[in-house]
């Protein structure tokens, strides 16, 4: 799940090049330019990708082992 | 002066607000500087997005759309969404973990102690607080242009220069010293609290303006439907046909002004005979406005075939029709070819010489107070023009016409370098060493994505209606041509909403500039006793009590030095923010490989540091110190040289000097399982 978790952030940074909207001035539901409306959407998308990132691919090893040797050392 | 003493109150609740915090505050210049590492979730995600979104987020992106079109959230917005989490995971967390284990506060304290050099220090400090500068630049600046524009005729004699307003100097002042006060009193808890407040207060208020707006255009809608009306372009991101054929169309225009300027000069003002300017202007159908009569003239003088000018000559008449400034050496082609629109915007503009609107009879004779009428016999003739009116007439009427341009494909694929730059911020540095609890980043990198949306959605909508918006009842521009995109929002706030709200709206705007300027402040006071009062005095020669006010003396000096800068010619919000992003950006490398590459040696992380500002500092100046907004190196943001050049080179030196110590290596690369 954490490579799924990566792959999906790579789709993302791909899918934000969106150069196929780039001289399309569509306006959807009769105000929104698509190319806004596509981009708006890469960020609902990306808060969804890195709220998985926090479950599947928080680096709970490495958190743990910190506050281990800090509470270790005091 | 309604607007102004809602902005007025706001402030002083502002002030109240610190000094409530200074109550909580526990005394040493630890808590005053870090708040003892006691912020949560949710006062680290308003710090953090307060700090980074702000001035840039509400005036910047507001002015950029209405200069470039939609594209611009493409630009930084959703690309920021993606990167800046990015960052957090691959960077911040792990600098948390180093933190914790070592007790640095500032990334300079990181940065000595993973390369085993004392000097990194001297030679990053100047670099990221010379980096700092201009984003606070941003914030001091833009707040005194948001202040004057409200105010346009709150006084009725007093700063007739500055349209019977605060002038921008004065907005600039207050705001930065209503800043320094709440930091100095609450320090870093306070700044937090008085953040979280005001990027509360600055979202909310966003999408009231944004209602507010929105309504008075006639709804989304209609709003959106004269955009594609009348500038098609700022819907997508390359240039509409029926845009690129207006323009050529208008050029054309402009160009038998300047062509007629120039021939009547030269005639000594007697191209026309008396008899042909009276036809002129009577057969004139064109709005009464700014140069309106040599207009006439010149269509009479084409029509009659009366202009008669070599090619050298109609390109002089341009170059001086349009204020620039003429090429000391003529380029070969120019007795030979009629330059185009495009050519003649390689040319430098002297933007001082609007100032002559103000004394040409043409421009200013209807110049006063805004409050006033005309004509008080014919009130339907309006209000006294206020002198950024004038000079906007100047611009609209003299200048050539604005040419449409499209976003270049490659420079959009490149701004995806920008939001590297939280990477090296400061505030975010000291953010990631010093928070309480790594879980406490996991708001902050869900959140961050949706609030920019939130923000920048509308505002860059707003940006781009307001190209399209008109005069109620008429078919006249509401905003003229040339128009300073960091005014848009001020303008469109002042002029679709009544005193009330306009004060309220402005409030909202300067919320979030003002949340910028304060960690921003109190980062580069912590880095300065840190990372070289304490550091080179050391922890016994200064007192809380002396540490606290050298940050704060140093803080009043970086404040003053901003201000100072702010004074002068005023850039675009946008593309000084992008030099600053670019400039962190550039340092990226350094971050990144001082805590993934173990062969990174001290010498590679100086030829990484120096490379990165060199080239910075390069392009700036080639760009005309960010007066030029279209600036690309390679047909690429300059910032997508700077990153791979500085990686190279520290690559580079860093394989080719003595690697660190194994030991030393392992207190930052600590084998798993041990």
């Amino acid at each position: 799940m954490r490579y799924m978790v990566w792959l999906l952030v790579v789709a993302l940074i791909i899918l934000h090049q969106d150069l196929w909207y780039w001289d399309d001035r569509t306006l959807v539901w009769g105000f929104m330019p698509i190319t806004l409306l596509w981009q708006g959407g890469i960020s609902v998308g990306a808060a969804a990708v890195w709220f998985l990132a926090t479950i599947f691919a928080w680096p709970t090893d490495l958190i743990e082992e910190t506050q281990q040797e800090v509470e270790g050392g005091e | 002066m309604v607007p102004l003493i809602v902005i007025c109150v706001y402030l002083l609740l502002l002030l109240g607000l610190g000094i409530f915090a200074s109550t909580l505050f526990r005394g040493s210049s630890k808590d005053y500087m870090l708040a003892s590492h006691s912020i949560g979730p949710f006062l680290l995600l308003m710090s953090l997005f307060g700090t980074t979104m702000t001035a840039f987020a509400l005036v910047g992106s507001t002015g950029e759309a209405y200069a470039e079109g939609v594209g611009v959230y493409g630009l930084l917005a959703s690309s920021s969404g993606i990167i800046h989490s990015l960052c957090f995971f691959v960077l911040g967390i792990k600098l948390w973990s180093l933190g914790k284990k070592y007790g640095y506060t500032t990334q300079i304290q990181f940065f000595r102690d993973r390369l085993q050099s004392d000097k990194i220090g001297i030679l990053l400090f100047p670099i990221l607080v010379g980096l700092v500068i201009p984003y606070l630049l941003i914030g001091v600046m833009a707040s005194g242009t948001v202040i004057s524009a409200v105010s346009e005729g709150a006084f009725s004699s007093m700063f007739a220069e500055y349209d019977y307003g605060v002038p921008n100097w004065l907005g600039s002042l207050v705001i930065s010293i209503v800043v320094l006060i709440y930091v100095f009193f609450g320090g870093m808890r306070g700044t937090a609290w008085a953040n979280a407040f005001q990027t509360i207060v600055f979202m909310i208020l966003g999408i009231i303006t944004f209602w507010v707006i929105s309504s008075n255009l006639g709804g989304v809608e209609a709003a959106s439907q004269a955009v594609e009306k009348r500038n098609p372009s700022k819907l997508m991101r390359s240039v509409a046909e029926s845009d690129e054929l207006r323009y050529e169309k208008a050029f054309a225009t402009w160009q038998s002004l300047a062509e007629y300027n120039y021939a009547n000069e030269k005639a000594d003002g007697n191209l026309l005979t008396a008899e042909q300017k009276e036809k002129a202007i009577a057969e004139y159908k064109g709005p009464p406005i700014g140069n309106w009569k040599a207009r006439a003239e010149a269509n009479l003088a084409v029509a009659n075939n009366l202009i008669d000018l070599t090619v050298a000559e109609k390109n002089d008449a341009f170059i001086e029709q349009d204020d620039r400034v003429m090429p000391e050496e003529k380029p070969e082609w120019w007795d030979k070819k009629v330059m185009t629109g495009h050519e003649l915007n390689h040319y430098h503009r002297n933007e001082a010489a609007v100032l002559a609107a103000y004394t040409d009879p043409i421009y200013s004779k209807n110049l006063g107070h805004p409050n006033e009428l005309i004509n008080p016999d014919k009130p339907e003739l309006g209000t006294k023009w206020t002198r950024k009116r004038t000079a906007g007439v100047y611009r609209a009427t003299k200048w050539s016409p604005e040419e449409p341009r499209g976003m270049s494909m490659l420079v959009f694929i490149t701004y995806m370098f920008i939001p590297l730059s939280v990477g090296m911020f400061p505030h975010l540095f000291q953010h990631w060493l010093t928070a309480k609890s790594a879980q406490s980043f996991k708001l902050p990198v869900v959140a961050h994505p949706l609030f920019i949306a939130i923000v920048w959605i509308p505002c860059v909508l707003v940006g781009v209606w307001a190209t399209s918006a008109v005069v109620p009842g008429t078919e006249r521009a509401l905003i003229p041509p040339h128009f300073n995109p960091n005014a848009v929002l001020p303008f469109m706030v002042a002029n679709m909403s009544g005193p009330f709200l306009s004060g309220l709206l402005t409030a909202g705007v300067l919320a979030a500039i003002m949340s910028s300027l304060d960690s921003q402040f109190l980062c580069i006071g912590t880095m300065f006793t840190e990372d070289i009062v304490v550091h080179y005095g050391g922890k016994k020669r200064f007192s809380d009590k002396q540490v606290l006010i050298i940050a704060r003396c140093f803080i009043i000096g970086i404040v003053a030095i901003t201000y100072f800068l702010s004074l002068y010619e005023p850039r675009r919000v946008f593309t000084l923010g992008v030099w600053t992003f670019s400039g962190f950006s550039s340092l990226f490398p350094l971050v990144f490989a001082a805590l993934y590459w173990k062969r990174l040696t001290k010498a590679g992380a100086y030829a990484c540091v120096i490379t990165a500002i060199s080239l910075w500092c390069l392009f700036f100046y080639m760009s005309d110190m960010a007066l030029n907004p279209h600036f690309t190196v390679f047909g690429m943001m300059p910032v997508a040289t700077m990153v791979p050049a500085a990686a190279i080179v520290m690559v580079i030196v860093s394989l080719m000097t003595q690697p660190p110590s194994d030991e030393h290596l392992e207190r930052f690369f600590p084998k798993k399982g041990l």
